[in-house]
């Protein structure tokens, strides 16, 4: 029986701007299994960030979360948690990597230093000796030298060695959960292929839950084993991978695929969506995607479609379903 | 009629942008405030040179604004009529800084090579001479006793134009390497459009505020100028009653009379804090990002 | 279909770029592009293709002439680039393009988009007065998918999404009627459900005015989609390692670079990542393009590593196949 360590239900963030608010997550519902990797796709202003964001009750000014909760472990609701209680959940039991984080590293400092000042942010007592072993055990992990990256500079090592140091840093307080905004897309093809393959052996080394967000699908085949669809604000296809990619059922999601070329099967049929992603401060009635849907109907202009489970694991939000 | 709309169309973007600040909304007033004295002021405000022995030093009141000075005059009818002679000069010799430090720094940044280095040899020898002293050499050779408000300008924009030209200069450098104006080389637009056309539209936020400084900053060097005496009279203005209030009026021992030298002083940084607070509706004028449209 | 004759032709072109070393001024030359030899053909499509750091970019500003090389020539119809007459540069400037990879940048913010195609058109006198500028760019615009083109016209870029941005780069470029393109990384920044659209469109618009196009990427994927018909380069660290026929370098590779990077490609099926055979390379690292390896630059990392000789002397580029060069030990 797999268990559940983070609930989402009924997620809403908008954002306030001067002359329009946008709705950028509408009535999110996700369940995040222990010991998964999920994977969250979509394209750009789908909200994933802003999911990955809300999570942690984290969502930057202007934005706001309007409804909804995030169980933890069953039993605490993060968004009704004070600072100081959230506090004790970030980066120990939750831990999010934000985007293009490798430049997040403070370039006068040692990456020594770095592990330094994260253990003395939470705890305060640690002794010298802890970090270095520590930080040792760590960068193992993650398949660094500890002798030649503990005393560098981030600008002396490439983009994926700072990457995964950053993992490393992540990882410092044991988090059960570990979410990662589109931490490869700064990342050439073989430096990503390493990094996965150390996410993959962390994951299972350690039993930790991942959540992936990118907008690189093809990326999320090496390591998720259910991935989560987004598209304007919402949640449109949850499913395990493998049926993602074989067997789609939302149009979007079919779509999707078929517009990306790959190295290995076939070019024919590939095509991209007609039209362009709804403002989302003024969405259109009904299903978000049916202006651009081929299956669309009269009825997907009016009802909105909600997320149905249609299989054991497979969950669609589409009228034809 | 389009270039009517798109006039219509500025003004009115001009005018949404100024009303998201208070601060940047109260420069622009206090600027216009300060237009419409040297414009118009003189205009409606009477002026007499008379003196008046019975009523020197006056403290302020209905009839006299901002008091009398140390003839019996009216101090409020000074700074009026003061304006319009020290914002007209000031402003001439920023336009003529300002035009000559585009020309000079634009290309200088762009073509660089052996022009740069030659043009910025120029520049750092404009700005190794002391400022102030090389003003003064100037006012008492060349003027000659002038009150020509051009050739006036002309000296002040001497000693003013280098250090904006590397302002804008460095600028430039930054601007170049951008993908536009790579596109504009590939498409062989050459040099003149390319720095006229490409780069200066978007250095104009840059342009105007520097603009504005100039102009304090020249009226900074002409009451420096006044005070030494170097300047003839030939009209009311600030700098001239700053200096009559300095070593006649005796305004600066006196708590009294103060205000005679308080005022132009006044009138001078007020000015001064209206461009500053008025700059930040001019940088979100001209970023199209900040003025928040849809992406 | 191919016409043989070269319309570009690069001969051992080297550059360097000056990097400072001491803070009294001295610098030393970081070589990023190593004796490059590459003929283009007209009409031609060219995937050139590797890494962040390889010199693909540079290689390309170098073809469209922004930079001059260090060393070797640049060839356009047979006339080296560089020793042309001004008449004869301006006509190359004008016929060898570049589109650029952040549409949020290749645009002038402060202009319209009727602003932005009309100089060129006035500039090279495509155009005599507003009327037929209008025009031109009125079928410009409808060419490239943005209609009704009046509404277009008038609209700043940040009006713009960053498709349409592309779609506008597009038309300014087409209006000086270029015989060659490049176009570096045109589509990376576009969501993925876009590209497709406007990698299409270039197609079709190589096809019906006639130009060779070299398209920039990192993503094998794209490489095989728009240069399907044409060739693939491949670089590694400043050198083309690898140039074949598109399908034929994807479907077998023979530079064991090459064959590594297609190896580890992600690609949407969960079954094929889980079973394929990823080629292990010796050492995860890129080394330093200021310091590059000895003898053949790939052999620290390669698999196929034959001590004494890789790491001593330096491969060449040799013709293995009927379409076929790769500079590999392993082949000569």
């Amino acid at each position: 029986m797999k268990k559940e360590i983070l609930e989402i239900e009924n997620l809403s963030v908008e954002y306030k701007l001067e002359e329009r608010t946008i709705k950028a997550l509408e009535n999110v519902d996700l369940r995040v299994y222990k010991g998964e990797a999920l994977g969250i796709a979509g394209e750009s202003g789908c909200g994933k960030s802003t999911l990955a964001y809300a999570i942690l009750n984290s969502v930057p000014y202007p934005g706001k979360i309007t409804s909804g909760k995030v169980v933890y472990d069953n039993t605490i609701n993060i968004l009704k948690l004070s600072d100081k209680e959230i506090s004790k959940i970030k980066w120990k039991e939750i831990a999010l990597v934000p985007q293009a984080s490798q430049n997040i590293l403070n370039p006068v400092l040692k990456i020594y230093d770095h592990f330094e000042e994260t253990f003395k942010a939470h705890e305060p007592s640690i002794k010298r000796g802890d970090i270095k072993s520590k930080a040792k055990e760590l960068l193992e992990m993650v398949r660094l030298d500890p002798k030649r990256v503990l005393n560098s500079y981030p600008h002396e090592l490439s983009g994926g060695m700072r990457q995964r140091v950053i993992i490393a840093l992540s990882l410092i307080f044991n988090p059960k959960v570990l979410i990662l905004d589109e931490p490869t897309s700064a990342l050439d093809v073989l430096t990503q292929y390493y990094f996965m393959r150390v996410l993959n052996s962390l994951k299972r080394k350690l039993n930790i839950t991942i959540i992936f967000i990118t907008h690189d699908m093809a990326v999320l085949a090496e390591i998720a084993d259910r991935i989560a669809i987004m598209y304007a604000g919402k949640i449109v296809e949850v499913a395990p991978s493998e049926d993602i990619f074989l067997k789609p059922k939302h149009p979007y999601t079919e779509a999707l695929i078929k517009a990306i070329p790959s190295v290995t099967g076939n070019l024919e049929g590939l095509k991209s969506i007609p039209g362009q992603p709804p403002d989302l401060a003024s969405p259109p009635p009904g299903c978000r995607f049916a202006p651009r849907c081929p299956y669309a109907d009269n009825k997907c202009q009016k009802v909105e479609p909600k997320l149905k489970k249609i299989d054991n694991e497979h969950m669609v939000a589409c009228l034809r379903w | 009629m389009i270039m009517l709309k798109s006039f219509m169309d500025s003004l009115s973007l001009f005018i949404k942008v100024i009303k998201r600040s208070k601060l940047s909304m109260l420069g622009f007033i206090i600027l216009l405030g300060y237009l419409v004295m040297a414009t118009v002021g003189p205009e409606i405000i009477p002026y007499s040179e008379k003196s008046n022995p019975k009523e020197i030093f006056l403290p302020p009141s209905w009839e006299h604004p901002l008091g009398t000075d140390y003839a019996g005059r009216d101090v409020l009818q000074q700074i009026v009529h003061g304006s319009r002679p020290i914002l007209l000069v000031a402003t001439l010799t920023a336009l003529i800084s300002v035009m000559v430090a585009i020309a000079v720094g634009m290309v200088a940044g762009f073509k660089g090579g052996i022009v740069d280095a030659v043009l910025m040899v120029v520049v750092d020898i404009m700005l190794t001479i002391p400022g102030f002293p090389l003003l003064i050499v100037l006012a008492t050779t060349l003027l000659k006793g002038s009150t020509n408000p051009f050739a006036l300008a002309f000296i002040l924009s001497i000693t003013s134009w280098a250090s904006l030209a590397r302002a804008i200069r460095s600028q430039v450098l930054t601007l170049r390497e951008r993908d536009f104006i790579e596109a504009a080389k590939l498409l062989d637009l050459g040099t003149f459009h390319i720095i006229i056309r490409e780069l200066l539209p978007n250095m104009m936020a840059y342009v105007i505020i520097n603009f504005m400084l100039s102009i304090i900053n020249a009226i900074y060097n002409m009451v420096g100028l006044f005070i030494i005496g170097l300047l003839p009279f030939e009209a009311q203005n600030w700098g001239l009653m700053i200096q009559l209030g300095i070593t006649h009026a005796g305004s600066l021992f006196s708590a009294r009379t103060a205000y005679y030298l308080i005022t132009p002083i006044v009138a001078i940084v007020l000015l001064q804090v209206g461009i500053v607070l008025f700059s930040r509706s001019i940088e979100e004028y001209f970023n199209p990002r900040l003025r928040g449209s849809r992406k | 279909m191919m016409n043989n004759s070269s319309i570009l032709e690069l001969k051992k072109v080297t550059f360097a770029y000056l990097k400072r070393v001491s803070i009294l001024g001295k610098t030393k030359p970081v070589y990023v592009l190593d004796k490059i030899n590459l003929n283009i053909h007209e009409n031609e499509i060219i995937a050139l293709v590797g890494e962040s750091g390889c010199g693909k970019t540079t290689l390309g500003k170098i073809i469209a002439g922004l930079y001059r090389p260090w060393k070797g020539e640049i060839l356009y119809q047979g006339k080296n680039v560089w020793k042309m007459s001004k008449q004869e540069f301006k006509e190359y400037r004008r016929h060898v393009q570049m589109i650029h990879q952040n549409p949020f940048e290749s645009l002038n913010p402060s202009h319209t988009v009727f602003d932005i195609i009309s100089f060129p058109l006035f500039r090279h006198k495509i155009v005599k007065n507003r009327e037929e500028a209008e025009q031109k760019i009125r079928e410009l615009l409808e060419i490239v998918g943005l209609s009704p083109p009046e509404i277009f016209m008038s609209k700043y870029p940040h009006e713009l999404s960053g498709g349409q941005r592309q779609r506008v780069v597009i038309a300014r470029t087409l209006s000086v009627e270029p015989k060659v393109l490049i176009a570096d990384e045109p589509v990376s920044m576009l969501d993925v459900s876009l590209r497709l659209d406007l990698l299409n469109l270039m197609l079709n618009l190589q096809k019906e005015f006639g130009m060779a196009i070299i398209f920039i990427t990192h993503d094998f994927g794209l490489a095989r989609y728009f240069a399907k018909n044409g060739r693939t380069v491949v670089m590694y660290l400043g050198q083309i390692i690898e140039i074949g026929n598109t399908e034929d370098v994807i479907l077998n590779p023979y530079h064991p670079y090459t064959k590594a990077l297609l190896s580890v490609v992600p690609v949407p099926d969960p079954n094929y990542a889980k079973t394929r055979k990823v080629i292990e390379l010796r050492s995860w690292d890129i080394p330093s393009i200021e310091n590059p390896p000895t003898g053949c630059r790939f052999h620290p990392r390669c698999p196929y590593y034959i001590e004494g000789k890789c790491n001593k002397q330096e491969p060449e580029l040799r013709k293995i196949d009927k379409n076929r060069l790769v500079a590999c030990h392993i082949f000569s």
